[in-house]
């Protein structure tokens, strides 16, 4: 731990082993970043990459960059972060690891957005739009069904289970009365894609996550009280339903505009938090490594699916894979730990 | 009379449409080692909760320095009533400073982290209770008596004048309340702090307490300095037990013999 105090009485508590991962896997994000600028029907070298960034590439290679590729790259990294972030905050809301947006129903409810415009027939702006609110529709339904005094962590799960088997089944409804074609780019979506990703889809996350990172990182310190309990908390000083109200919006709006952006990528809000605390090895919610880790997750599978996969493979597919593949991985080793 | 920061008038305590206690009316006299005692389901805790701000009363006030306490932001009220509930819970792989660190909360801000005055107190705070060489371990690898008083470094290191402890030796060894209750007792006379507990063992409330109230379905039946008000009547009346009450051979205080089965063979009337 390390301590930055200045003489005007401010103070910092820096933790040294997160501040390494957290710029390791920016970095590493950004490099990947650049391989994935570079990848393409018009190869450019890491250095070219970096050039017509800086503004000093041709035309052609400017417009590639810039209006081609950069897009899907920004969305990724957005996405990542979006749900990294939303992950760290439903664990610590309901006190549990396994406490995901995807778990919790939040993922079904934009799906199920999204899958009213396909069969009602729509652009894809109005499709992104109807994912959002439907993610945030859900939020608020969750929120007014297990309120009482503030949203309890229980009963939080045990409706958002509810409600995402609920939502399942509305939406395997809503599929089978697509038309074929539709029904087939409805399951592309369903997948989480980021396929011909423009800034208009980069645009509204990138404005979410800007509102919301300040606030959540602002609460970062409350929110690590409620670790100890609610009671504790509050006889801290912490104004637990308040707290609680401000966490779940916030996390909604970002796993809702995520899913807008990029269909329901799964497991990326389960799998980040968790990777992060393993490897700051700092106990509690740790939001910003979350973020962080969350990002580079989702443009690394994005790669490996364009790289490794000859047919062009949904990053979805590729994040529900890993990711469902570390959590058996981590269910197995905690119970060897004699931990679960 | 003695002065009151923490009381309340006309409180009518309710856990939704259950109402637990009405017409309640106590009062934490300055300085006090205060303990709540009376039989299960009597509303001790929810009084507990109640003077802690936990929970809100459907009618009356818990006033704190004069004003209603449901009225004082939730920070203001932590910087001068502590509170350390029954079973807190420690997050995975936390350290025992930095479980203790965390009673600063109310003190700090985003630009104010970690002074040096926090440095001290938490030092300070794990120094009182014993706990300073425990510092770099794990809360996870202590043992229950050393765990009670980690959170009790917590509780001293928020530094305020009142310390409530809601059943603080339940789940110890007699041992281990004993060495706990004695730490308490030291606290309040070497700190001047004002503790409230909420305490089952009748003779360690008589013990420990300064000002005892005993409750008994929602109602305070007697309140006052234990010598004065433990009386063989009182437990009957409060317990439906009976007993007799001798000096503590050790302190002097009252101490509860229950009496011995009646011979008639009746289990409990």
């Amino acid at each position: 731990m390390i301590v930055i105090r200045t003489p005007g009485g401010v103070s910092l508590r820096l933790r040294p082993r997160s501040l390494v991962v957290g710029a390791t896997a920016a970095l590493l994000a950004l490099a990947v970043g650049v391989l994935a600028v570079g990848h393409g029907d018009y190869p450019m070298s890491p250095a070219d990459v970096l050039r017509t960034l800086t503004g000093g590439g041709s035309p052609a290679e400017e417009f590639i960059v810039t209006e081609l590729r950069l897009p899907r790259l920004v969305t990724g990294l957005a996405v990542g972060a979006a749900l990294g972030l939303a992950g760290a905050v439903f664990q610590a809301l309901v006190r549990n690891p396994l406490g995901s947006p995807d778990v919790l129903g939040f993922t079904q409810g934009a799906a199920t957005g999204a899958l009213v415009v396909v069969v009602l027939g729509g652009s894809s702006a109005t499709l992104a739009g109807a994912a959002a609110l439907g993610g945030i529709g859900t939020g608020l339904l969750i929120y007014l069904i297990a309120w009482r005094r503030g949203v309890h962590g229980y009963r939080l799960v045990l409706v958002g289970i509810g409600m995402w088997a609920i939502l399942s089944g509305v939406n395997g409804y809503l599929l089978t009365r697509a038309p074929l074609m539709e029904a087939a780019r409805a399951v592309l979506w369903l997948t989480g894609s980021l396929d011909g990703r423009d800034w208009s889809h980069a645009g509204p996350l990138l404005a979410a996550l800007a509102v919301t990172v300040p606030v959540l990182l602002a609460a970062g310190p409350a929110l690590r009280m409620t670790e100890l309990g609610d009671d504790a908390a509050s006889a801290l000083g912490v104004s637990v339903p308040r707290l609680r109200l401000l966490l779940l919006a916030a996390a909604v709006l970002l796993v809702s505009l995520a899913a807008a952006a990029a269909g329901p990528v799964s497991f990326v809000a389960l799998t980040a938090p968790h990777l992060a605390r393993r490897l700051t090895r700092a106990p509690g919610t740790n939001l910003l490594p979350a973020a962080i880790v969350g990002a580079l997750i989702v443009v690394t599978a994005d790669q490996v699916a364009l790289r490794v996969f000859p047919s062009q493979l949904p990053v979805g597919v590729v994040t529900g894979v890993l990711g469902g593949g570390y959590l058996v991985w981590l269910l197995a080793t905690e119970r060897r730990a004699g931990r679960l | 009379m003695s002065t009151s920061r923490l009381g309340g008038t006309g409180l009518r305590l309710a856990y939704d449409r259950r109402v637990v206690a009405d017409e309640l009316t106590v009062a934490v006299p300055d300085a006090s080692f205060t303990v709540i005692i009376g039989p299960n389901a009597c509303g001790k805790s929810t009084l507990l909760r109640a003077l802690s701000r936990l929970l809100k009363p459907a009618a009356g006030a818990v006033l704190l320095d004069g004003a209603d306490i449901h009225r004082q932001p939730a920070r203001a009220v932590a910087r001068t009533l502590g509170l350390l509930p029954q079973s807190p819970t420690a997050p995975d792989g936390i350290g025992v400073a930095e479980l203790v660190a965390r009673g600063r909360y109310p003190h700090q801000g985003l630009l104010r982290q970690w002074s040096r005055e926090d440095e001290r107190i938490v030092a300070e705070s794990m120094a009182a209770t014993g706990v300073a060489d425990l510092a770099d371990r794990l809360v996870d690898e202590l043992s229950g008596g050393q765990r009670q008083r980690v959170w009790l470094a917590m509780a001293l290191a928020q530094q305020t004048p009142l310390l409530l402890l809601d059943e603080p030796t339940t789940y110890l060894d007699i041992a281990h309340q004993i060495d706990l209750l004695d730490l308490c007792a030291r606290l309040h006379e070497e700190q001047g702090r004002t503790l409230v507990a909420v305490l089952h063992d009748l003779n360690h409330a008589a013990r420990y307490a300064t000002h005892l109230i005993a409750m008994r379905g929602g109602r305070v039946v007697a309140a006052g300095e234990p010598r004065e008000i433990v009386t063989a009547e009182l437990v009957r009346e409060v317990f439906g037990l009976p007993c007799r009450v001798i000096d503590d051979p050790e302190t002097g205080t009252p101490l509860v013999v229950p009496a011995a089965r009646a011979r008639t063979g009746t289990v409990l009337s």
